[in-house]
């Protein structure tokens, strides 16, 4: 579980004054901290850990890495339940 | 896709393994660290292309074999609490405690959910104001940053009823514990690369110039494998004992900046208790002080549980590089991922539970059928 999943920033956006993007990884689009890497842009690629980037990566090297963690079946992760912002008392679980 | 192709095209991989067999005059034991290296090996067989007289063990690096069951069995106690809403990463809820799992908890109407990234949890704790909402922050250095951010945020933003379970452990030391175990027989690392994208690999040279050990920061993909087992070679036939970075298309000495100085300022070092292995000293992190009033362990104040493990399980040795799991008679019998009896079978990135996802219990018991026979049939 301590391996990072290379993705692409498709947007950026403030959440309560963090910066956060979408990432999109293969078919899947999910959430990723920036925090740790500011000068990420939208169109570059990230390593993500648990909803942070962690690091740089070019295209390729994000497109290679992608593939061996699916070859090693490492991106179930990835199907975790999106958990949305809710009012509170409206979480029905 | 140029790159691909050439990774997948197998005549790098072949040139580095020829390599590899010209510079190898004498046996090495060399170990990969990181449970996503040891699961990239034994999936593509990297171990089996390597000479005779090089041996592969496989280390410490998986955090959820590592979770000490009294942890686990904490975590438990939490979880079962009526106003706990109690947040894990995916791998964490099939692992068994003394008493089931987090599934059995969650079966019998507790209330366990799997989270993506720790900042899911801010958002379930805003949302549920009159529950206790606490995230089991389990993980080495590369998953520090993510959890000191939920609790920088969790104070920051006033939200009390979010709180952490810490069990976070660190590789140096467990590095520097195996070398100065009188049993070692590990002579070269290949080190973690996630790991050291966030600590850069600074803090590894002064054991590898103490312990005159070479240690390769290395990738987990078969090609980095291969690369750092040949980089860690070259050192060992050399006499050279150095740290050198295999994976620097990724990371540097320096490793994320950002990330460790809120790492550090949310947790310090502590001892910490390794399944299998025991306790470390200054091995892990805890929350400082400032962070109490987010610290699950003095929060619910859960007493000390007693623990056994079977004394069948060897996971410490097989951790450190002594032992292989094919050395254990309850591998693939007695124990298996579906019913773990130790550290290294409870994850799928546990070096028992890699060898027996790849079939490898099946040679094992092969092995043990022909030996059977061969006594049978001598006595």
């Amino acid at each position: 579980m301590c391996l990072a999943i290379p993705g692409k920033v498709v947007e950026t956006f403030d959440q309560r004054g963090l910066r956060m993007a979408r990432v999109q990884f293969g078919g899947i689009v999910r959430e990723a901290c920036l925090e740790y890497v500011p000068e990420t842009q939208i169109g570059e690629y990230v390593l993500v850990h648990v909803g942070f980037a962690i690091s740089r990566v070019d295209e390729a090297e994000a497109e290679r890495t992608y593939q061996a963690l699916m070859d090693l079946d490492q991106l179930t992760e990835l199907e975790s339940p999106v958990v949305e912002e809710m009012e509170p008392g409206k979480d029905r679980r | 896709m140029k790159y691909l192709d050439e990774y997948r095209d197998g005549t790098v991989a072949r040139k580095v393994v020829d390599e590899i067999h010209r510079v190898q005059t004498k046996p090495w034991v060399i170990m990969e660290v990181c449970g996503g290296q040891t699961h990239s090996i034994v999936k593509n067989g990297i171990d089996h292309l390597l000479p005779e007289g090089v041996e592969l063990v496989h280390g410490p690096g998986c955090p959820v074999c590592v979770t000490p069951l009294e942890m686990i069995d904490k975590a438990h106690a939490i979880a079962r609490r009526p106003e706990v809403i109690f947040c894990s990463f995916g791998d964490m809820l099939r692992v068994p405690g003394s008493d089931g799992d987090l599934f059995t908890i969650k079966s019998e109407g507790g209330d366990v959910r799997v989270v993506y990234s720790p900042l899911d949890c801010l958002k379930i704790a805003r949302a549920n104001p009159e529950r206790k909402v606490v995230f089991f922050a389990i993980g080495f250095e590369t998953t520090a940053p993510a959890n000191a951010m939920l609790v920088s945020r969790a104070r920051a933003e006033g939200v009390p009823n979010l709180s952490i379970l810490v069990s976070h452990v660190l590789v140096p030391p467990s590095i520097a514990a195996i070398l100065q175990s009188p049993q070692n027989r590990v002579q070269g690392f290949l080190g973690p690369g996630h790991v050291c994208a966030i600590m850069g690999y600074r803090e590894y040279e002064p054991m590898s110039a103490r312990f005159k050990v070479p240690i390769v920061i290395t990738g987990f993909e078969p090609l980095d494998i291969l690369q750092g087992t040949l980089m860690t070679i070259r050192q060992l036939e050399q006499g050279r004992a150095e740290v050198e970075n295999e994976y620097s298309r990724i990371l540097d000495r320096e490793g994320n900046l950002p990330a460790q100085k809120l790492v550090s300022s949310v947790f310090e070092i502590a001892d910490r208790k390794w399944r299998g292995v025991g306790i470390i000293p200054k091995s892990g992190y805890k929350l400082r002080w400032e962070y109490r009033e987010h610290d699950a362990e003095k929060l619910f104040n859960v007493k000390e549980i007693d623990t056994r493990e079977p004394d069948i399980c060897i996971s410490g040795q097989i951790l450190r590089g002594i032992k292989k799991p094919h050395d254990c008679p309850a591998f693939g019998t007695l124990c298996t991922p579906q019913k773990p009896l130790g550290a290294t079978m409870v994850s799928a990135e546990g070096a028992c539970a890699a060898y027996y996802a790849y079939g490898r219990h099946l040679k094992a018991e092969k092995e043990e059928r022909e030996a059977v026979h061969a006594m049978g049939g001598a006595a």
